[in-house]
């Protein structure tokens, strides 16, 4: 009945049927994330370049936020933001630790022994946990009196040792404790790398005389380049993104010595002493900027793939 | 396989790799099984400077009981799973359309929008922040479970996307092609043809998903204040002030907040590790 009253609007959408079901099916993910994703960032940008309270009128203040923040012109550069640039860099640096890491895990787990499966998972284990408790867990592991690491290093004579109450070492204390996670991820990533290894390549290797450290570098890592570049990927997205740990274990301190600028745009914004959203817009925007960078250079990459594929 | 298979190596070479085994599980997980230790011991034994000796007696009952009926724990517990089972639900269904759509259809703009998916996904939160705290106040859903399940659904989205296109692109063209030839309405192929074949997607997903926003602490923090809202990650603050000093306590909640994550890995697994390789890695 009601195919015969509409012939002409259901011919219409049945002609460009292909050209428009796509469009609607990818309409309500759009949607959402140009709300609260795509369209946020602008207004970001945006309110970098005002005072903000979060509540009142916005105040243009042009590029001023930027400038106290860099120190652009007579000023100083902040020192809050200064220290916090030079913690992600430690961040960035320290957290690749997590990919060689991995893969030596990786290596030292790819066996076909009894219960192996169970200690691949056991040693996954730590990625599971949320940061939160991961921070949790080493904040009490370094104790000074009641920590597992000092009753250690008491046994081996070494004196008790502050790790996070100390300005030179808590940075480093926290990125300890998020390379644990990191490096459990980096391991999964090359346990499945390695089980998709080219078996007839390893043994004409072999057969040519090749074994360990050679054959690793020449035969084994060329095939794992796929997850060696997940693992980069995301070792450099989690150390920029290093909030939790920080918030958890020192919350920026001692001294404002463990800030970096996820942490300190979080403080500026949102902190009891008044929210300051305009400068830690501007905060967020430098970040985004240092990640657009590597952003970019990912989808460099994968459109490269994609257009090999093609 | 490599490296060289252990059963092929000599007797002495097997039984060090054995012995080897559970001691370096030992290290890697030390710091927890120090927090496990923590939490069955009883107060007197922090009171009396006994840390790492063995518990003088076993409290783990007491304890956990504690966590579970005197403190603000189960609440934080459902909140955790009103927030995370919503958003995993609403991010797959998004995602998969939006998977569908661009893995089968060549239109303009295809690579385009999907590389918009993938980057949206590797931006920093910071620059949501602002923003999104601000739309949300505006909608009346600061501090409710409803305003942090509609950010995350969209912020997942883009990651979900990512997977289920190319997942969808690796699935045979010929079959969707059958189906066209069959004269099946499009809708109809992506009900029923396409998503039956989806289903390790959106198991993988599911698990992974599950993961991520249990354990966000974040957003938590940026769009709720109280026990009415809030995650366990962020109510396990609370619950540290309320026990302060009290590590056998405070040990103890920490493991109730992160067992569900880890219950799901152990059941799940294979999906699990399926999705952390966002299916690139086969």
């Amino acid at each position: 009945m009601s195919s015969t009253t509409t012939p002409a609007t259901r011919s219409w959408y049945k002609r460009n049927e292909i050209a428009i079901t796509p469009w609607l099916f990818l309409l309500p993910a759009m949607l959402f994330f140009a709300v609260y994703v795509i369209i946020p960032i602008g207004q970001s940008v945006s309110i970098s370049f005002h005072e903000w309270d979060g509540l009142g009128e916005k105040t243009y203040v042009g590029t001023a936020n930027y400038e106290r923040l860099l120190g652009i012109g007579e000023q100083k550069m902040d020192r809050k933001f200064e220290t916090s640039f030079w913690n992600n860099l430690k961040w960035l640096l320290l957290y690749m630790l997590a990919v060689p890491a991995g893969l030596f895990i990786a290596l030292f787990l790819n066996q076909t022994v009894r219960g192996i499966r169970l200690y691949k998972s056991l040693f996954f284990f730590p990625f599971v946990i949320s940061q939160v408790v991961v921070g949790l867990v080493f904040s009490w592991f370094y104790l000074p009196r009641e920590g597992l690491l000092n009753a250690i290093l008491a046994l081996f004579g070494s004196g008790p040792v502050n790790i996070l109450g100390d300005p030179t070492m808590a940075t480093y204390g926290i990125i300890a404790a998020g390379l644990w996670p990191q490096t459990a991820y980096c391991m999964i990533l090359y346990l499945t790398g390695l089980n998709a290894v080219d078996p007839e390549q390893i043994e004409a290797a072999r057969l040519d005389g090749a074994k360990g450290r050679k054959m690793l570098w020449y035969i084994i890592l060329p095939q794992l380049k796929p997850a060696t570049f997940i693992a980069f990927v995301v070792t450099i997205i989690g150390a920029l993104r290093s909030f939790d740990l920080i918030s958890v274990m020192t919350n920026g301190g001692p001294f404002g010595s463990t800030r970096v600028l996820s942490f300190y745009m979080f403080e500026e914004s949102l902190s009891e002493f008044g929210f300051r959203m305009g400068y830690g817009s501007a905060i967020a925007v430098i970040l985004f900027l240092i990640m657009l960078g590597f952003i970019a250079y990912f989808l460099y990459s994968m459109w490269r793939d994609e257009r090999g594929v093609h | 396989m490599f490296p060289t298979p252990i059963a092929k190596r000599s007797r002495r070479w097997q039984l060090t790799y054995q012995a080897v085994l559970p001691f370096a599980l030992i290290l890697w997980l030390l710091p927890l099984i120090a927090v496990a230790m923590f939490s069955i011991k009883p107060a007197a034994d922090f009171a009396n400077g006994n840390y790492w000796g063995w518990p003088s007696s076993f409290e783990g009952f007491a304890n956990y009981g504690k966590v579970f009926f005197e403190s603000n724990m189960p609440r934080y517990l459902m909140n955790s799973v009103f927030i995370t089972v919503p958003t995993v639900l609403g991010a797959i269904a998004l995602s998969s359309m939006a998977g569908f759509a661009l893995g089968i259809y060549r239109f303009k703009g295809n690579l385009l929008i999907f590389f918009m998916f993938i980057a949206g996904n590797f931006v920093p939160f910071q620059i949501l922040m602002v923003p999104v705290r601000d739309l949300t106040i505006n909608l009346g859903m600061y501090d409710t479970i409803g305003g942090l399940v509609l950010f995350h659904i969209a912020f997942q989205t883009g990651f979900c996307t990512l997977f289920m296109r190319n997942f969808i692109r690796a699935l045979p063209f010929p079959l969707i092609e059958a189906a066209r030839v069959e004269g099946v309405a499009e809708w109809r192929i992506f009900f029923y043809v396409v998503l039956p074949l989806m289903k390790p997607a959106l198991a993988a997903l599911a698990v992974l998903i599950f993961t991520f926003i249990w354990n966000d602490y974040f957003w938590a923090v940026v769009l709720t204040q109280g026990p009415s809202a809030q995650p366990v990650t962020a109510g396990i603050t609370e619950f540290n002030s309320q026990f302060r000093a009290a590590y056998h306590l405070m040990s103890a909640g920490s493991i109730v907040a992160a067992l569900p994550p880890v219950a799901m890995f152990f059941l799940m697994q294979k999906h699990f590790i399926a999705g952390l390789t966002l299916g690139a890695v086969k």
